[in-house]
């Protein structure tokens, strides 16, 4: 299924090391050469939903694994690859196994929002730095150990309810997810909308696997908004789209960061010429100014990644993971100035280091965490674009 | 809600039902021959599908490999199992169902495919691809357990289930697709447009519901299959061989699931794992029917899908509740009417 198979560190070699090091142990050797010798290394679980409800995205990013630095700052880095089937309960599992018997100074994931909420839960109460590959919020005081790569939902609607603005839309029809990606769109429209004079007139909801949205979008069309958001992610998102235009109506039709891919496209086809999408930049990099900071990387992402999987392969989900590993490059060294990989000091070090707000150019955005902000976006790291002749078309 | 909407909601939902209709006959004909609680029904729904989206996008898709190689397993344990299975003449027809027929269907594939031949070649072959999958399936993991408690049929058939799901995250990829509608005419119904595809999934729905049911009543295989499932012990004795009814079941089962895999995929987008939601409404329209009648089934499939339209209208995020609740009255009813039932009595 893909090229990446397992972590370098199996089973197997794990239990060699622990023969060895018992080996070591009973000849007597002083503890202080075993830590030195083996605990030096840096150990990265890696958490994605390869299988399940969100494999879409959690297989571009079992794919971004190439991205994965066989050394950081002249330290091994032993990476633990975990696959919890979009179950929040296994990467539960997974996570507490990681952190108890592979010693993980960090972990990466997951991809689904429920599973990644379910880890940084892990993260919080062991004290072990989590970046999250989904835009989860968390309660006030429990994201101490929590740092997000994807955009949170909150930049991304301001964008969406700048352009909704631009183009006098006051009435807004919304059909989403009937789960927590669904619920994120619907809490920052009721934030942030009515400020821009925007009133959301209908709500429907829909399953990623539901075969028909005919009701919902009757629904919808018959509140006459002036525009319709639809909060869904990959492929599913495109049968909003097709039914509502379907059913004649001919209005702009909004779409999250969540939908793009060239899945979508596929699918969609011509029903989704013009829509207008909020995204990372990474999907468009050929097409951002010379000026911008993102565009070195994303173009090196895109590079990389599509001579690997093939031409227009690309995918914001790889993408994340691609700057996960750039966040690593420039933390990891500044947190092994103070402590040692392995211990409890290095994972303070880790979070400090990322705290401290230099900025981090990635592919999907230049990040700056402070210790209050944990997504540590600006404006940088979104786009707004639209398809056009079948591709993606970047519109400011 | 004015009559227009309530028009176009009835239509889409009888669609839905049909689909549901046929997959509610194949649960209530599997269970009442075989005992089984087919829970992968639904999968062969989004096997059917993608099958025909691999036959038209010019892929061999993987379901024709997996059918070869379900069919050398069974060939395989039969050869170890049965005895009187090793004389000449069995094992060449054997040879030919077991090996020859997937063999055949995978050579097809591999010229249908980058043929691009349109849908008159390749929805046949979508469905002649997986049907054969139900007598495998059935050979391999419900036949030996065939005096097996109806728990134990039905942990079995969801590891079937998990089975299929996995392989079919391996075949399809977890993104979704749709495949080209068979015909883009539509019909106009005064203010509705009926489109050519629904009117595609009703008709067929139709045809199979007639054909079954002229099956069941008029020939020897179909009173075979009903004597079976009436009483399975009394059709041993009358001389009729069960374990052939249940394969029979397994694979009508597995060609309706199949078919209407194909007749949805131009409408909706399929995923790997969508068929297991599409056959559980199937399911609850069986449960209504009391996993033995086949009209009330077909009927409850048709309200199931009604109720799953307005529903989606008037209360979206409730939609699956409210369809999935229906069933809680029914069980009721049967509860109170039957009183205690004997899970095991044969």
């Amino acid at each position: 299924m893909s090229k990446f198979r397992f972590a370098p560190m199996g089973d197997l070699a794990r239990g060699a090391r622990a023969l060895l090091l018992a080996a070591l142990a009973t000849t007597a050797l002083s503890g202080a050469v075993l830590s030195s010798a083996a605990w030096a290394d840096i150990n990265v679980g890696v958490i994605v939903s390869a299988t399940g409800s969100t494999a879409a995205l959690g297989i571009p990013m079992q794919n971004a694994m190439i991205f994965m630095p066989k050394e950081i700052n002249g330290e091994k880095v032993n990476v633990f690859f975990g696959d919890d089937a979009s179950d929040p309960s296994t990467a539960t599992n997974l996570a507490r196994r990681m952190i108890t018997q592979d010693k993980v100074d960090l972990i990466i994931g997951s991809c689904m929002t429920g599973a990644a909420i379910a880890i940084a839960g892990v993260a919080n109460e062991n004290g072990v730095p989590q970046i999250a590959m989904s835009p989860i919020m968390l309660p006030e005081g429990t994201d101490a150990w929590t740092f997000r790569m994807p955009q949170p939902v909150s930049l991304m609607a301001k964008a969406l309810i700048d352009n909704m603005a631009e183009k006098g839309v006051k009435r807004l029809g919304y059909v989403g997810f009937s789960d927590a990606w669904g619920d994120f769109w619907v809490k920052e429209f009721d934030t942030y909308g009515p400020a821009a004079g925007i009133e959301m007139v209908a709500q429907e909801r829909y399953g990623r696997a539901d075969t028909s949205v005919t009701g919902q979008v009757l629904k919808l069309v018959a509140s006459r908004p002036d525009a319709v958001l639809v909060g869904a992610s990959g492929t599913a998102s495109a049968l909003p789209q097709i039914e509502l235009r379907k059913r004649g109506y001919t209005g702009p039709i909004y779409q999250t960061h969540g939908s793009v891919s060239a899945d979508f496209i596929r699918i969609g086809g011509k029903d989704v010429e013009g829509a207008i999408l909020a995204s990372g930049p990474v999907n468009v990099a050929e097409q951002l100014p010379d000026t911008a900071e993102v565009k070195t990387p994303g173009m090196d992402f895109i590079t990389r990644y599509e001579a690997e999987y093939g031409e227009g392969n690309r995918n914001q989900f790889a993408a994340h993971l691609y700057d996960a590993v750039k966040v690593l490059e420039q933390a990891v060294p500044k947190a092994m100035e103070t402590a040692k990989p392995g211990t409890p000091e290095f994972k303070v070090a880790f979070k400090d280091a990322l705290e401290q707000g230099d900025p981090i150019v990635a592919s999907q955005g230049v990040y700056r965490f402070t210790p209050t902000d944990h997504f540590g976006l600006d404006e940088r790291g979104r786009v707004l674009i639209t398809v056009k002749d079948g591709a993606w078309q970047l519109i400011q | 809600m004015d009559s227009t909407i309530a028009l176009f909601l009835a239509q889409d939902g009888i669609t839905n039902g049909a689909i549901y209709a046929l997959l509610g006959l194949s649960l209530v004909l599997v269970f009442t021959v075989t005992r089984v609680i087919f829970i992968p029904q639904g999968e062969f729904v989004a096997y059917g599908a993608l099958t025909l989206v691999g036959l038209e996008t010019g892929v061999v898709p993987g379901t024709a490999y997996l059918t070869l190689v379900l069919g050398i397993a069974a060939f395989c344990v039969d050869l170890v199992r049965s005895p009187d299975g090793r004389q000449p003449r069995v094992l060449i027809t054997r040879a030919v169902s077991d090996l020859g027929l997937p063999l055949v269907l995978l050579g097809l594939s591999g010229v249908v495919a980058p043929a691009n031949m349109g849908p008159w070649i390749t929805v046949p072959l979508a469905v002649a691809l997986v049907a054969p999958m139900g007598a495998y399936i059935y050979r391999l993991a419900f036949r030996p357990l065939a005096q097996a408690t109806v728990l134990t049929l039905l942990i079995a058939a969801v590891g079937v289930h998990l089975v299929m799901l996995g392989l079919g995250l391996v075949f399809f990829g977890a993104e979704g697709y749709r495949a080209t509608p068979f015909t883009d005419v539509s019909l106009s119904l005064g203010v509705i447009d009926l489109g050519g595809q629904s009117l595609w999934v009703l008709g067929v729905t139709a045809v199979l519901i007639v054909t079954l049911w002229y099956a069941f009543g008029h020939t020897l295989a179909g009173k075979a299959l009903r004597a079976t499932s009436i009483n399975r012990l009394g059709a041993t004795l009358v001389g009729i061989p069960t374990a052939r009814s249940g394969l029979i079941a397994f694979i009508l089962a597995a060609t309706l699931g199949a078919i209407s895999g194909v007749l949805i995929a131009p409408i909706t987008t399929i995923f790997y794992d969508s068929g297991f939601l599409i056959g559980l409404k199937g399911f609850v329209a069986a449960i209504i029917g009391g996993l033995v009648s086949y009209p009330i089934s077909a009927a409850a499939a048709i309200l199931v899908g009604l109720v799953e339209a307005f529903a989606s209208f008037e209360a979206s995020s409730f939609k699956e509740v409210i369809v999935f609740t229906i069933i809680i009255p029914v069980l009721l009813w049967q509860s109170l009417r039957s009183g205690h039932v004997d899970e095991e009595e044969e």
